[in-house]
């Protein structure tokens, strides 16, 4: 790990007038930590933003929650509020990691973590998200990479909360330098490789994070999320799904599907959702659904069992939210 | 191989079975030592016991009858040093913090394949907090051919080989100074996929004949065996033409395919050292599985007497077979120290701990097993590839000689050389991944005969502790509930399976210690053997208190240190079995002296005394006794002591297998879960039934088992070192992606124990540690071909592996 000046923010504009383009935010500091030693990130001047107050609030308020960007995911994973209504939001977080991680690790961080692919997270590999030429998983060991959108660079997208937050149509407000505000819908501030190959977001120099806002969901809106690792403890999703569902009986008056550990971005199985809605959820009608969200899929060489593991795990899921009518 | 060395292998006992430590050769011949003629409990507790007569040396203590009427010994007895782990107060090497002391990184290849042209070190040296830095002439881990004896520096063989090593004040500045090194290659073609290095095209790892020397925990493979490419072997056991005229004459037989992928060791302690070079004596706390066999190779290496080199490793965080010696670290931490005039701690990083210090290799096995109708084994036949890395010793064919009684065995197995990091010993080494293919084989067997596996092999397999071990598993699993293959409705399907273990009564005879009692009444044990986490520490206190009649938590254990009479070094779970009946001799001969001592104050004679329940009395005047403490001030001396050396292992007849030849046993029964839309493998229950000969601490066998089936099922479902194809990169060189069973991974485990007597020695213990890991994957996998129909016979079995086997079955039968 390099040497590096710290440097505590007590305050946003603090934070900012910190920033340079050769330092990190740093909040909980578990992947931002895990970079460094790694060398894959060597920032001079870590900026730490832990302790800005005010930034761990949750609240629903005129139809919106708010989640503060330094939410642990322990905190996101206990809060009663959150179970209540975006209950994909609360299990996303409780099935992340191990229980120390999820003491550190932030809202914020969750989202902005760089992937996890063993080609860009080992310095011997100049891969090009790193700038380098080519992509290494291609041709070679590939079983946990992408199968959709995977052409450039097959990274998947790590973030279990943004499957959960895609799904529930969540927008981040973002403060850039002088307080100067954005609003944008996560799944747009989330890019694919082709828009960026460098990046997995749109996050402009310095900006932050300052709230995460989630639409209420209707009544009678069904929201789960559930993850496939091969492990049960300690490990990533090979699979995960996040689904927001109403439901008029038995039938799917709308759907929000996202697939994760399955491509670039948290992936919106489109396809699905139309084939679901307006349809009884059984399980031809479910199947179908399912097919239909692989059916745009390129699997590589040693991922393909991801295909029959979505497309199993996505009629399970469907009709476990009608079950739960 | 040593000549005084016992072990109840039978003679075609596998390559790859931990070699069988140096030997002492106390006795010149001269004069023979006077033996007596003793009565010992032979059998198994609960089934049947009998009395054999044995000729013993004069010098070795009484019989023991059989744990039910011991007081100490076989009584479930918490780990003496358990207080010191959990409350930090044991210290590691990693602990080690000496005044002065340096930090070292290791300097590691980053191709695959090449020879070293230049290395500049002056960036390095010009760094502040740069110290001293040495370069490693050979890699001492992997094998070697004659040619390259004469280079200068190490052939690069893998990414991550060892090469060199610095120092600095600071591990961060050792870490940085380590980076600076620049290091130029001439790049070679290169080859880590064994299937891809057997063609005959393949880039060839070593020009010429390659030789890697085992450890005393075995591994490396035999010697002078015909090379071709990167093909080492076949070495091959038994008659090829024999067995193929008797599989004419099978009325049934099964062929099967299975692989066995790469495992790393993974001990939570990496591999390391604190060496602190004085002119006159070397002392290292090492971590390690034998203190002795890091003195002998610092000796070695840098020329000091034996006298000279002090090892000394008071706890140990795991080895699993691949701390042995002094290795390229331990060296190049010596090195460090002597050039810097400090002492120097070089421990490994995850990485390093993965890529160079060992692994188990793998396997591409080709089963055949024919049998006549009524189960009868009428030949075997294994053929089996493996990968060492760059080292050798893959062999895999260890159960299919010797599980089973069968009259024409023949097994041929080749090491495969690639660039990839050299093998070692591994619990049980080649027994897990040959169980994996022999156990699956049996059970398919058992199937086209529409025999219950447990019936076939209570046909063909004599080992009378494995018959009372499948009787009280099948009990406890509930075996006779078990359903056909494949018959549970619904996606989640459950299975039952079994699978048996072999492994070897190995000792060595390089055990000794020193007992003493001092008149404040304190005992002392000391020796050189090293407790490496599997409760030696306990069982010589119990074995202490045995037989003066006082409480484990009495005696002073003092180990791991080279300082003491030698030890045996920790390999192929030969230690209960080597140091505990040295530990019994010596007790008694100090309780002899002390008897002697305090006879007169208590008006009797010596022979006339008892010592129980803390006390020493006349046998027939219990009520007239002194306290221990008290008889111990009525010593004439201040201390007396006694040397326990290991005495060969009692003669006896010969029996069938299963009393001497059949080895040790372990059975084990699983119940599975498969979650058929996923892929995904529960392990819900573990019943694993094991001998040991006289377990000495329950408790510790147990946990030693628990351990055991832990890694076993962690072999079996997740643990794979994952090498980048395109540039021979280890991807996973961590403890994320390189899996590992975690909490709820952990099945209910039912560990039970047998009692075996054998009269072999004055404990009469075996070995636990590596037998209880060897039935566990094949065991995982016939209870998932019970779940789901149909036969997985590849490891790690991941949702991608079962997902396609089960997606093959759909098609077959489409
Ligand atoms: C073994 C292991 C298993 C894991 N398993 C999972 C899993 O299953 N699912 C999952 O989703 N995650 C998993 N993680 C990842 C973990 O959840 C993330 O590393 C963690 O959430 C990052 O949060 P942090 O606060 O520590 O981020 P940091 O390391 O502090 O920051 C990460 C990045 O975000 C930036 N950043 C942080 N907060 C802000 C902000 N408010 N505004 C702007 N920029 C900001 C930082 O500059 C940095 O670039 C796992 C991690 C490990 C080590």
């Amino acid at each position: 790990m390099n040497n590096f000046e710290w440097a505590d923010a007590k305050s946003i504009d603090e934070a900012q007038s910190l920033m340079t383009d050769a330092s990190a935010y740093k909040a909980g500091g578990v992947d931002l930590l895990d970079l460094m030693k790694e060398h894959i990130a060597a920032p001079k001047r870590i900026v730490n933003i832990r302790n800005l107050q005010g930034f761990d609030q949750i609240k629903e308020d005129g139809g919106v929650l708010h989640l503060g960007p330094l939410l642990t995911l322990a905190q996101i994973a206990d809060d009663k509020t959150i179970r209540s209504k975006w209950s994909a939001i609360a299990d996303a977080a409780a099935n992340a990691a191990t229980p120390q991680i999820r003491n550190m690790a932030t809202l914020g961080g969750n989202l902005l973590q760089r992937p996890r692919c063993w080609y860009f997270r080992n310095e011997l590999f100049p891969c090009r998200k790193k700038g380098g030429e080519i992509c290494y998983a291609q041709q070679g060991e590939n079983q946990y990479h992408a199968i959709f959108n995977n052409q450039l660079c097959a990274i998947v997208h790590p973030s279990a909360l943004a499957c959960a937050l895609v799904a529930h149509g969540a927008k981040l407000e973002l403060s850039g330098a002088k307080n100067q505000k954005r609003e944008v819908l996560l799944e747009e501030f989330l890019t694919l490789p082709s828009v960026d190959l460098h990046r997995e977001n749109s996050i402009q120099s310095g900006e932050l994070i300052t709230d995460i806002r989630v639409p209420t969901p209707r009544a009678d809106a069904k929201s789960i999320y559930i993850k496939q690792g091969e492990k049960e403890s300690f490990d990533w999703p090979i699979a995960e799904i996040a689904m927001v569902l109403t439901m008029d009986g038995e039938t799917c008056k709308s759907a929000s599907i996202v697939l994760g550990a399955a491509a670039p971005v948290p992936h919106r199985a489109t396809e699905a959702e139309q084939a679901i809605t307006g349809k009884k959820v059984d399980e031809q009608s479910a199947g179908a659904a399912a097919k239909a969200a692989l059916a745009t899929a390129t699997p590589l060489a040693l991922n393909g069992y991801k295909l029959a593991l979505f497309e199993n795990l996505l009629t399970r899921t469907l009709l476990q939210a009608k079950g739960n009518a | 191989m040593a000549e005084k060395t016992t072990t109840e292998a039978p003679a075609a006992a596998p390559t790859e079975k931990p070699p069988v430590p140096q030997a002492a050769l106390p006795k010149n011949g001269a004069e023979k030592p006077k033996t007596d003629t003793q009565t010992y409990p032979v059998g198994i507790a609960g089934v049947k016991i009998e009395e054999e007569e044995r000729k013993v040396p004069a010098t070795e203590a009484p019989p023991l009858p059989i744990n039910e009427k011991l007081a100490v010994i076989g009584k479930p007895t918490p780990r003496v040093d358990g207080r010191a782990k959990v409350t930090g107060a044991a210290k590691y090497s990693a602990d080690i913090n000496l005044p002065g002391m340096l930090f070292a990184k290791l300097i590691t290849s980053t191709v695959p394949h090449a020879i070293i042209k230049s290395i500049d070190t002056s960036a390095a040296e010009k760094h502040p907090a740069f110290r001293a830095i040495h370069m490693l002439d050979r890699d001492r881990s992997a094998a070697q051919t004659e040619e390259e004896k004469k280079d200068n520096w190490p052939r690069v063989r893998y990414v991550g080989q060892p090469l060199g090593a610095v120092c600095a004040p600071t591990q961060a500045h050792a870490d940085d100074i380590a980076r600076l090194v620049k290091i130029t290659y001439e790049q070679k073609p290169f080859v880590v996929d064994p299937d891809k290095a057997k063609e005959p095209n393949a880039p060839i790892i070593f020009q010429g004949n390659a030789e890697q020397a085992g450890t005393a925990g075995g591994g490396g493979g035999p010697k002078d065996v015909k090379q071709n490419g990167n093909v080492r072997g076949p070495v091959a056991k038994g008659e090829a033409d024999k067995a193929e005229i008797a599989f004419n004459s099978a009325d049934v037989t099964v062929e099967l395919d299975f692989r066995t992928q790469v495992q790393t060791h993974c001990a939570l302690e990496t591999h390391g050292l604190v060496a602190d070079w004085k002119p006159d004596m070397l002392t290292v706390w090492a971590s390690t599985q034998g203190t002795s066999s890091v003195r002998d190779e610092l000796a070695a290496v840098f020329n000091l007497k034996k006298s000279q080199v002090r090892v000394i490793t008071e706890y140990m965080g795991g080895g699993f077979g691949a701390k042995f010696g002094a290795g390229n670290y331990g060296v190049l931490a010596t090195h460090l120290s002597k050039k810097a005039n400090a002492p120097v701690r070089l421990m490994l990083d995850r990485r390093e701990e993965h890529l160079c210090v060992g692994n188990r290799p793998s396997s591409i096995q080709k089963l055949k097993i024919g049998a006549k109708k009524d189960g009868t084994l009428v030949a075997m036949r294994l053929q089996s590839y493996g990968t060492a890395g760059v080292g050798t010793g893959a062999g895999a064919s260890g159960p299919t000689q010797n599980l089973y009684t069968c009259p024409a065995i023949y097994t041929e197995d080749s090491d495969v050389f690639t660039n990839a990091g050299p093998s070692s010993a591994f619990r049980a080494p080649g027994h897990p991944q040959g169980a994996f293919s022999l156990e699956q084989g049996i059970d398919s067997l058992a199937e086209k005969l529409k025999m219950d596996p447990l019936a076939l092999r209570d046909k063909i397999d004599d080992s009378e502790a494995r018959r009372e071990e499948r009787r009280i598993g099948a009990e406890r699993i509930g075996w006779k509930d078990r359903k056909p293959a494949g018959s549970d409705a619904g996606p989640i399907k459950r299975g039952i399976g079994v699978a048996q273990a072999i492994w070897y009564r190995i000792m060595n005879r390089d055990s000794h210690c020193d007992v003493r009692i001092t008149q404040d009444g304190s005992v002392e044990f000391l020796s050189g053997v090293q407790d490496i986490g599997t409760g030696i520490r306990t069982a010589l206190a119990q074995i202490v208190a045995e037989t003066l009649g006082l409480k484990p938590t009495d005696i002073t254990v003092k180990i791991g240190d080279t300082n003491y009479p030698q030890g045996p070094n920790s390999g192929g779970s030969v230690t209960t079995n080597s140091i505990s009946p040295v530990a019994r001799n010596a007790a008694w001969a100090a309780r002899e002296q002390f008897l002697g001592q305090v006879a007169p104050a208590l008006g009797v004679s010596a022979d006339e005394l008892e010592m129980a329940d803390g006390r020493v009395f006349p046998k027939n005047n219990p009520n007239q006794s002194l306290t221990f403490k008290q008889a111990a001030k009525k010593m004439k001396v201040e201390q007396v002591a006694a040397r326990g050396d290991r005495s060969d292992d009692y003669e006896s007849k010969k029996g069938p297998r299963g009393k001497g030849a059949g080895g040790l046993g372990g059975v084990q029964f699983c119940q599975v879960a498969v979650d058929t839309s996923t892929g995904h493998i529960k392990v819900e229950k573990v019943v694993a039934v094991h001998d040991c000969g006289r377990p000495i601490n329950p408790m510790g066998v147990k946990s030693q088992v628990n351990g055991g089936v832990i890694q076993g099922i962690s072999y079996a479902l997740f643990e794979n070192r994952i090498l980048d194809r395109n540039t021979g990169v280890m991807v996973n060189t961590n403890l994320e992606q390189y899996k590992i069973a975690g909490s709820r991974e952990m099945p209910e485990i039912d560990a039970q124990l047998i009692e075996q007597y054998w009269g072999k020695s004055s404990t009469d213990a075996a070995g636990i540690g590596e037998p209880a890991t060897v039935a566990t994957a094949a065991c995982v996998a016939n209870a998932v071909y019970n779940a789901i129909g149909v036969r997985i016979t590849q490891i790690p079995m991941t949702p991608a592996v079962v997902l396609e086997a089960l997606a093959s079955k759909q098609k077959a039968s489409a």
